[in-house]
């Protein structure tokens, strides 16, 4: 019945249907940053930027710096300092195991140490207005879908008030905020990602190449971003992802060449300034192999504290492909949607990295109000949430009871930090179920039937 | 009786078969004094074992000592020298070498042949050192003979090798009291010319065998059990940490330094009983500047240092049985005889050390010879030891007494500290001796009494020595305060952060001086040098020095070393943040809940001598000389070390492997699950299935024949 609206809805590639689609985001950008947003996102900023210059100056600061759930040892600012103490005292900050930052970003801090606070401050503010470029299209295919599948599609009213949700849902993120206090450094590659997806958005082949290279150098995990900017840049210029053409295979290329040499200059770009290659083992390889196992919300410290030797380098493996292993399968059945394929892959990275934090959890948090049409297709949203709440404040109290109380062990820790793995898993998976149960019923309709007539229940087979 | 000691080693060398003691007053009859010196001898050895089985012992300690290395058999015992020995001897005594004593009786012939058997295995590379002599007798000399010369060569009164042992008693201000044992051996020769030296006589052979293995420079090991209390016991005369510390200078011929030190603490390890196998790359350090080369050299490439501390290390009797037979006479002749184990490790603090160096052969210092130290340091306490009663004697402490040196020894002495005491008004020391000897130790001036044990004399008429301090007065008088004194403690709470405190005491009333201090860590407390804080007397006190070598996890420690400025009179305070790391199960202790040790601080310090501090001298001096202070004493180098340190570490539950595994697996797979369900399967509208009545008869209708019910 609706296989024409299918067959339509399958090529998007249909130049018309896209030109239409970027005037209407164009237009749509300009209205919210001239008029009516403007006032609420100013009052917003306001308050983030007091809340985290009130805790900068409070004595939570110092204690928030030390939470496990908030830095790990590869974003630390307490590390970072440490390394900028070593290189002044002309030892190589890669020399010893407590710096893991980047080359480019200690000599980024070398400049900025002292004004850090406001770093981590325009930082946090930036991705919020690098976020609210990212729009969605449905809204504009409203006449081409069954009739009942209308209360699926956003009106421009509610697309509207998407940015402003986003920017709420980062800036006043409680795990945002911490993560800003600790000056996690953290926050400053999500600031790179936002700029990569801005870029991607944009349609900036060569910005978006640069940017994912740049996130990559930080933290190889964004490595996996490169298939949904990779589809959405084909996407944007009409280029069906068809082997055969090759159209697709010149961007491609294009695109390869571009990611690849910014990757290669930076990582020169590092040895020249450091004169050795010490960073590769000491960035790339620390977060490969997991030498350290300082507690951390994510699964891999206690995993790897108890594991059986000779079993540690075939799990180290397991779990560092486990991270990479979606991007393919993810890119086949997302390849229609770049932009929600770029959420699953940050969820999937910052739940399954070596060391995770929650300022990685809070980037792809920023990201549900813009899926906030697919709450309606949400299974267990509630539990979820409820879990994700009571978890992050049980980490301090487990945190507390096992290591200065003494009246708790590492498995309480531990358990909790199962559980909220398990809730993050949910929360994604739901996610996108929903995604694809609302693109199925686009497709076919809102309200299913059987063939006798009775109201059908949709099941996955 | 006057050759009482001689006689009795001459017998024992008699049975044992050769001697290698030639004195110059051995009497020609000596057989026969030493049959009745030995008869006589009987009621008065005091200790326990009888003295037919001293002498065997000592004999047998002789023999093992020896004859190893050689191919001397026991025929020569026998007297029946052969031909070789005898041909070798004569050629030798036609040359005007050593001077040899009056009488040649057989003894001594076997002493001769002895050295010849040295001499024999000395490479033919030695002869070259000495030419001149080679051209004097080269007519009638073959290479046994120029080799022995050159060995023997120049001043022929001194021997290739000596033995030395001392043992020093001071009573301490607590009502403790202190003795130091030291055994020196020097040896001329040298290990590393690429010739092996395979003949050895008071050199431990296993010693010299791993100096010339591993190309050691010089080698400083010390196993200590308790912690040196500088507040209350004042300096000890060589410092060591609580634990095991061994630190190699190796040779700069040696190319791979990581490869020799692993042999070496394993080797050593054999030697010593001790867990020295331990020592791997995460607690060997290489300090730029706190332990440089204690003898003759010049290379302080640091490359060639390694230092290595075990703060964890036991020290028990199986440590001390194998250093005890390091000595020429193990422990059953001379000092050596009152380290039994069950006093020594009755103690507060007891400590033996071994260190190899070279050192200048004479004063003008042309060549090197080997000197081996062995020092055994050792505290009795007041009230375990001693009762409570300030009541101390030989006897008392070791359960011994003395009753002759060790035969080897060409000096054998015990010295007790009267400086506190030089009227006699505080102690009473008995026997008393007319000797007295001074000396400056570590800046001070002392006083010791002397009993020469080589002297017949002092033994008495009981033939043993038992040396009784008594106190008269009941406290003994103040301490002068240490004018060095380092203090180390963890602070914070919890097992996550943590502040190491280092306090340096200068208590020095108007002189500054520098101290160099050095930290090592291990990798898992995880230093924050940025946090790192310096203060005296309230103030920032910038180290001019700070040289820091970053950890590796599982590699290498941390290593901090300053040079810091101590102000006078004054606590100068040094603070570095760490951060306990979380390791592998498998990385824990077997008692991971006792905590892991960091070993002692050190600290280096040219430190003011008191006798330069002592301004208002009362004591009779020449005004000319009291003016400036006396410059070559004004300072003195001293080594002290803090505490050990026991830190906590968060331990994961030892009982949870494989639940782990199974737990995070099963949230890995739930995620792997969930989107693999979403990635391969598609939504459809499900169709109601039929009941089950209904699907068994459309079976049975489809076996008939017969349309299916729908």
């Amino acid at each position: 019945k609706f296989s024409h609206l299918k067959s339509y809805f399958e090529s998007t590639d249909s130049p018309e249907h896209f030109l239409q689609n970027t005037k209407y985001n164009a237009g749509d950008a300009d209205v919210f940053l001239s008029t009516k947003m403007a006032a609420p996102l100013t009052l917003l900023f306001i308050v983030a930027i007091t809340i985290r210059a009130v805790l900068f100056r409070s004595s939570l600061a110092d204690l928030i710096t030390e939470r496990v759930e908030v830095v790990s040892p590869l974003n630390a600012w307490k590390r970072v300092v440490e390394g900028l103490a070593l290189l002044d005292l002309g030892v190589s900050p890669y020399a010893g195991d407590v710096f893991h930052e980047t080359p480019l970003m200690i000599y980024f801090f070398h400049f900025v140490i002292d004004y850090a606070e406001i770093v981590f401050m325009v930082s946090a503010v930036c991705i919020v207005f690098l976020l609210q470029f990212r729009k969605q299209k449905y809204a504009l295919e409203g006449d081409r879908y069954p009739l009942d599948c209308l209360e699926l599609i956003r009106t421009p009213r509610e697309m509207l008030y998407i940015p402003l949700k986003v920017a709420m849902f980062y800036l006043l993120n409680p795990f945002t905020i911490l993560s800003c206090v600790a000056k996690s450094t953290c926050g400053l590659n999500n600031a790179v990602i936002a700029l990569f997806i801005l870029s991607t958005i944009k349609g900036s082949a060569l910005m978006s190449a640069i940017f994912l290279a740049l996130a990559t150098y930080q933290s190889i995990y964004p490595l996996t971003l490169f298939a949904p900017a990779l589809l959405y840049l084909l996407q944007r210029l009409y280029i069906p992802v068809n082997w055969r053409r090759p159209s697709f295979w010149l961007f491609t290329t294009q695109y390869v060449f571009m990611y690849l040499g910014s990757l290669a200059v930076m990582v020169c770009l590092s040895f020249f300034l450091l004169n050795s290659w010490d960073f590769l083992t000491s960035v790339y390889g620390f977060i490969l192999s997991v030498p350290d196992l300082t507690p951390n919300i994510g699964l891999f410290w206690y995993f790897f504290a108890e594991m059986f030797e000779h079993f540690r380098l075939f799990f180290i493996c397991v779990f560092q492909i486990n991270v990479f292993f979606y991007t393919i399968p993810l890119s086949i059945k997302l390849k229609e949607h770049p932009v929600f394929l770029i959420f699953m892959q940050i969820a999937i990275i910052s739940i399954f990295k070596s060391y995770p934090t929650v300022g990685d959890i809070a980037l792809y948090m920023a990201f549900l109000p813009a899926w906030n049409h697919l709450y309606r297709f949400l299974r267990n949203i509630f539990l979820v949430s409820v879990v994700l709440l009571a978890c992050s404040a049980l980490f301090p109290v487990l945190w507390h009871l096992w290591i200065y109380a003494g009246s708790a062990n590492s498995n309480f820790y531990y358990a909790i930090t199962l559980l909220f793995n398990v809730a993050q898993i949910l929360l994604v998976s739901d996610y996108f179920y929903a995604y694809l149960r609302r693109e199925h019923h686009l497709t076919h309709g809102l309200y299913l039937k059987r063939k006798d007539g009775s109201e059908a229940t949709l099941v996955l087979k | 009786m006057a050759a009482f000691r001689s006689n009795i080693f001459m017998l024992a060398f008699f049975l044992c078969g050769f001697s290698v003691f030639v004195t110059g007053d051995v009497q020609t009859n000596q057989m026969n004094v030493a049959e009745t010196v030995f008869i006589d001898n009987v009621p008065t050895t005091e200790t326990d074992a009888s003295p037919p089985s001293v002498t065997e012992q000592s004999q047998t300690a002789e023999e093992k000592r020896l004859w190893e290395g050689t191919e001397v058999g026991t025929n020569l015992a026998d007297g029946a020298s052969d031909n070789k020995v005898d041909h070798v001897h004569d050629t030798m005594q036609a040359t005007d070498a050593p001077p040899s004593p009056p009488a040649k009786d057989q003894t001594q012939r076997f002493a001769f042949d002895e050295r010849i058997w040295e001499a024999t295995n000395v490479e033919i590379n030695l002869v070259e050192d000495a030419p001149p002599i080679r051209d004097k007798e080269a007519d009638e000399a073959d290479h046994v003979l120029d080799t022995m010369q050159t060995q023997d060569f120049p001043p022929p009164s001194t021997a290739k090798d000596q033995f030395q042992e001392e043992l020093v008693i001071k009573p301490l201000h607590s009502g403790d009291i202190y003795a130091s044992f030291q055994f020196r051996t020097q040896w001329d020769t040298d290990f590393l010319l690429g010739s092996k030296v395979s003949h050895y006589r008071l050199f431990p052979k296993s010693l010299g065998q791993v100096i010339s293995k591993f190309s050691v420079r010089e080698l400083h090991i010390s196993f200590t059990q308790g912690y040196w209390r500088t507040m209350q016991w004042g300096q000890p005369f060589l410092p060591s940490p609580p634990g095991a510390e061994l630190w190699v200078w190796f040779q700069d011929t040696v190319t791979d330094v990581d490869l020799a030190w692993k042999e070496l603490t394993n080797v050593l390890s054999g030697i010593f009983c001790a867990s020295l196998n331990f020592i791997d790359s995460t607690n060997t350090v290489q300090p730029s500047a706190s332990f440089k080369p204690l003898g003759v050299g010049n290379v302080t490439d640091q490359r060639f240092l390694r230092y290595a501390v075990l703060p964890r290390e036991i020290v028990c009797t199986e440590n001390l049985t194998p250093w005890k037979k390091l000595l020429p006479c193990g422990s059953k002749a001379g000092l050596a005889v009152l380290m039994k184990s069950e006093k020594l490790f009755h103690s507060s603090f007891h400590s033996q050390a071994l260190h190899i160096r070279p050192v200048c052969k004479d004063w003008q210092c042309k060549s090197t010879s080997w000197e081996l130290r062995q020092t055994l340091n050792v505290v009795f306490d007041l009230h375990t030891s001693g009762q409570g009663k300030r009541e101390w004697s030989l006897f008392k402490m070791f359960s011994r007494t003395l009753t002759e040196a060790c035969p080897l020894a060409s000096s054998s002495k015990v010295y007790v500290d009267i400086t506190d005491n030089p009227q006699g008004e505080l102690f009473e020391l008995s026997p008393a001796t007319p000797l007295v000897s001074q000396a400056v130790v570590l800046g001070d001036g002392r006083t010791y009494s002397v009993y020469d044990l080589t002297d017949h004399a002092t033994f008495g008429q009981t033939h043993s020595l038992n040396v009784l301090l008594r106190w008269r007065a009941a406290e003994s008088g103040e301490m002068l305060r240490p004018l060095l004194h380092g203090e180390r403690y963890v602070a914070g709470y919890g097992l996550q952060t943590g502040e190491i405190h280092t306090l340096v005491y200068n208590n020095h009333p108007y002189r500054a001086f520098p101290v160099l201090l050095l930290d090592t860590v291990p990798w898992y407390l995880r230093l924050y040098i940025h946090t790192l804080t310096v203060t005296s007397k309230g103030r920032d006190n910038k180290p001019s020095y700070i040289h820091y070598q970053p950890s590796k996890d599982r590699l290498q420690p941390h290593l901090l070393e300053m040079l810091i400025q101590l102000p006078p009179n004054s606590v100068t305070e040094v603070t570095v943040q760490f951060e306990r790391a979380l390791l592998k199960w498998t990385e824990y202790t077997p008692d991971p809940n006792h905590g892991f040790y960091v070993g002692s601080s050190v600290i280096s310090a040219l430190v003011p001598s008191v006798v330069a501090m002592d301004t208002n001298n009362t004591q009779e001096r020449p005004l000319f000389s009291s003016f400036f202070p006396c410059k070559e004493e004004s300072t003195y180098f001293m080594r002290i070390y803090t505490e050990p340190l026991l830190v906590n570490l968060p331990t994961p539950d030892f009982s949870m492997p494989y639940n782990v595994i199974c737990l995070t697996c099963t949230v890995v797979a739930v995620g792997y699950g969930s989107l693999y369900n979403l990635l391969t399967r598609t939504f459809q509208v499900e169709e109601p299935s039929q009941g089950l009545a209904k699907r068994l008869a459309n079976i049975i209708r489809r076996l008939r024949g017969v349309p299916l019910l729908t």
